[in-house]
């Protein structure tokens, strides 16, 4: 072997695991969760994400941690919702099949308001699809996939360092605003073996849930927020004997399924918690942009095609740029609106047959938008995005 | 202190009563028995977790006065699991109806029994979907009427207590709601022991399951419990299927064996010694 896996070296209960290092995508992800507080963790085998949970199940026990391979991913949500409300930050892993499993558990923990953090690495479907195969083909299923309305968190890494950076702001997210919150990265990332910087375990930014500042009392309202329309959350075993359903509930927690009211405020809250949040949540990252006439808009594995396809273009004095989201939940519409006002085109590649592209030209308006879908083994190649990029030049 | 309540009052939310059980219900006599049973172990009620599935008794997690959680259907144990990993410190309790633990959380219930996870279990097989209207369920019996059996049901019912004991429950007992002093004691039984416990309350729905099967009244619902059931205690649960002529009731298994959280626990110790 001449790749250095951490486990074999490091004292194992040493939490954040801080230098360099060259670990695959599913590690840094799992590292990532540890370093962020996760300490559970419930989950089913499935390629490409099995890693993460070989990982975890070698960690976790030696930090304090729980790992528990469930009977399906459908009780791997229940479980880590569970965790959740027990005080500990839990988290799953799964690709495409399993994603949709989690689907009804991830409506429970919106509805409960849970944090927790779901790792989708995703591969190619529909159905059992293409196991070891990579795709971006469940991005509108994190968006609309649960029944009933929602706004969600869901966060796209193209490297491995960022499978470490973007699992804890994961956590952080979730914390923040007790939603779930999915890393939706993709068989490439997941597998690759790439250097990452693993900070200090002090220099590294956490959030905690915010928690309720009086005492158990027969009027205490678990789900009343606070003006950042967030409720302080309460947890299993502190005496506060609060209750916690699926059903539309008011602030006690309460079932009223009768009310027009209630379900109004409840679920306008459970969306503007997110909407109003927006500008504190959605993070991008701009190259070359300043004085682009051509802008690739990509996400994942399909942005460092981009990134090289823009560098190309540039060399060749076509002024190029990229915009590449990384929470493709909430969409950075607005940047991508700005940035259209003064484009010639826009150009979106994504490895499925057109789904982020509908978001794009939503918020492109008037400007052309190009798109390059990719199915099956390879990514796109650079010079496929620079010649869609020289033609729009011309 | 309040004054002339009702004795078990602590253990109720009251300002969540009225319930919505139908009258003649069994599920009141099961939350009843259940708080009798907090109450006679004197359980400190800030660390029980009473979590709960959907349809009629799903709704019991709304009316006790401890944390608790209404998950999706059929989902209760597996979030139960999450719970009682995370804090092992909680006593977690899972009450909940013979459709939503047996139909769609059948897988759920096999895998808990099997690993051993410390939890109660407790089971209102009602025979029918009562919240939906009264469709057959898995317990419902051979040749009985519901709104999708309107030829008679011409399926098997499951045998929950064999069911249990076979995925390695290491207390398994069924009562009907006429048992109360039994099933109190089975309930207290099963909260002191470790690993995974299974209770099975045959209960009554005389609203629909009664009014489907000529028996529209909690009376004779109970008349039928009170003439077919026998108590025969430890006695083969293979052999315990309820039929409309016997209902076998009594314990069928109390075993000791680590539960997981101990099999965990003393797992991370290894870890933590190794090094």
């Amino acid at each position: 072997m001449t790749t250095t896996t951490t486990t074999p070296i490091e004292k194992p209960r040493q939490i954040v695991r801080s230098g360099r290092r060259f670990i695959s995508g599913d590690i840094a992800c799992a590292e990532g969760a540890i370093a962020a507080g996760c300490r559970f963790f419930a989950g089913y085998p499935i390629t490409p994400a099995t890693e993460i949970a070989e990982h975890m199940a070698r960690r976790l026990p030696q930090i304090d941690g729980v790992y528990i391979q469930m009977e399906d991913e459908i009780a791997s949500m229940a479980a880590i919702i569970g965790a959740s409300y027990a005080g500990v930050k839990s988290m799953t892993a799964t690709s495409g099949p399993g994603f949709s499993l989690m689907m009804e558990n991830i409506g429970l923990a919106l509805m409960t308001e849970t944090p927790c953090v779901i790792v989708n690495v995703m591969r190619g479907g529909p159905s059992t699809g293409q196991p070891t195969m990579p795709g971006q083909q469940d991005v509108m299923q994190a968006r609309w996939g649960s029944h009933g309305d929602y706004e969600i968190i869901a966060l796209a890494p193209s490297s491995v360092q960022e499978m470490f950076d973007l699992t804890i702001d994961a956590f952080n997210l979730a914390e923040s605003y007790r939603v779930p919150v999915f890393v939706l990265a993709d068989e490439i990332v997941g597998h690759m073996w790439e250097r990452v910087t693993i900070p200090n375990a002090e220099s590294i930014k956490i959030v905690n849930r915010k928690k309720p500042t009086a005492p158990p009392s027969n009027s205490f309202a678990p789900f009343k927020p606070d003006e950042d329309l967030v409720p302080p959350m309460a947890v299993f075993g502190e005496g506060y004997h609060f209750h916690a359903t699926g059903l539309t509930h008011d602030e006690r927690g309460y079932p009223r399924t009768e009310s027009a009211e209630v379900q109004t405020q409840l679920v306008q809250r459970l969306c503007n918690k997110i909407r109003k949040n927006k500008q504190k949540i959605v993070r991008f990252e701009n190259a070359m942009l300043e004085d682009a006439e051509v802008a690739v808009v990509a996400y994942g594995i399909a942005a460092r095609a981009a990134l090289s396809a823009v560098r190309k273009a540039r060399a060749e004095d076509i002024k190029a740029g990229l915009l590449r989201p990384l929470t493709i939940w909430p969409f950075p519409d607005e940047q991508v609106a700005e940035l259209a006002r003064r484009v010639k085109a826009l150009v979106v590649p994504e490895m499925n047959c057109g789904q982020i592209v509908r978001e794009v030209e939503r918020a492109a308006k008037e400007t052309p938008v190009i798109f390059l879908p990719k199915l099956g083994e390879e990514p796109h190649k650079p010079e496929e995005i620079l010649d869609v990029i020289r033609g729009i030049h011309r | 202190m309040e004054e002339s309540g009702h004795p078990y009052e602590k253990f109720l939310r009251k300002d969540r009563i009225p319930h919505i059980w139908c009258e003649g219900c069994g599920n009141g006599i099961i939350l009843n028995c259940f708080a009798r049973a907090l109450d006679e172990l004197n359980m400190d009620l800030n660390k029980v977790v009473v979590v709960s599935g959907i349809g009629c008794i799903g709704r019991v997690s709304g009316y006790t006065n401890t944390d608790s959680f209404h998950t999706t259907h059929g989902r209760p144990i597996a979030f139960a699991t999450g719970v009682k990993l995370a804090n092992p410190e909680l006593k977690v309790v899972v009450i909940s109806g013979d459709g939503d633990l047996f139909a769609i959380g059948g897988n759920h219930f096999i895998h808990a029994a099997r690993r051993n996870l410390d939890i109660q279990v407790v089971c209102a097989n009602n025979f029918i979907y009562g919240m939906t209207g009264g469709q057959y369920g898995p317990t419902t019996p051979l040749d009985t009427w519901t709104t999708t059996t309107p030829y008679g049901n011409i399926e098997q019912a499951f045998n929950l207590v064999h069911l249990a004991a076979a995925c390695g429950s290491v207390y398994v007992a069924r009562w009907t709601t006429l048992q109360t002093r039994w099933l109190t004691e089975s309930i207290k039984k099963a909260l002191q022991k470790e690993g995974f416990s299974f209770i099975e309350v045959v209960s009554q729905c005389p609203e629909i399951f009664g009014r489907y099967n000529k028996m529209e009244t909690a009376i004779k619902m109970m008349q039928w419990f009170k003439e077919a059931s026998v108590v025969e205690h430890f006695s083969d649960p293979a052999k315990a299927e309820i039929t409309p002529h016997r209902i076998v009731t009594g314990e069928f298994v109390d075993i000791e064996k680590p539960s997981y959280g101990r099999l965990l626990k003393e797992m991370k110790t290894r870890i933590a010694e190794k090094k």
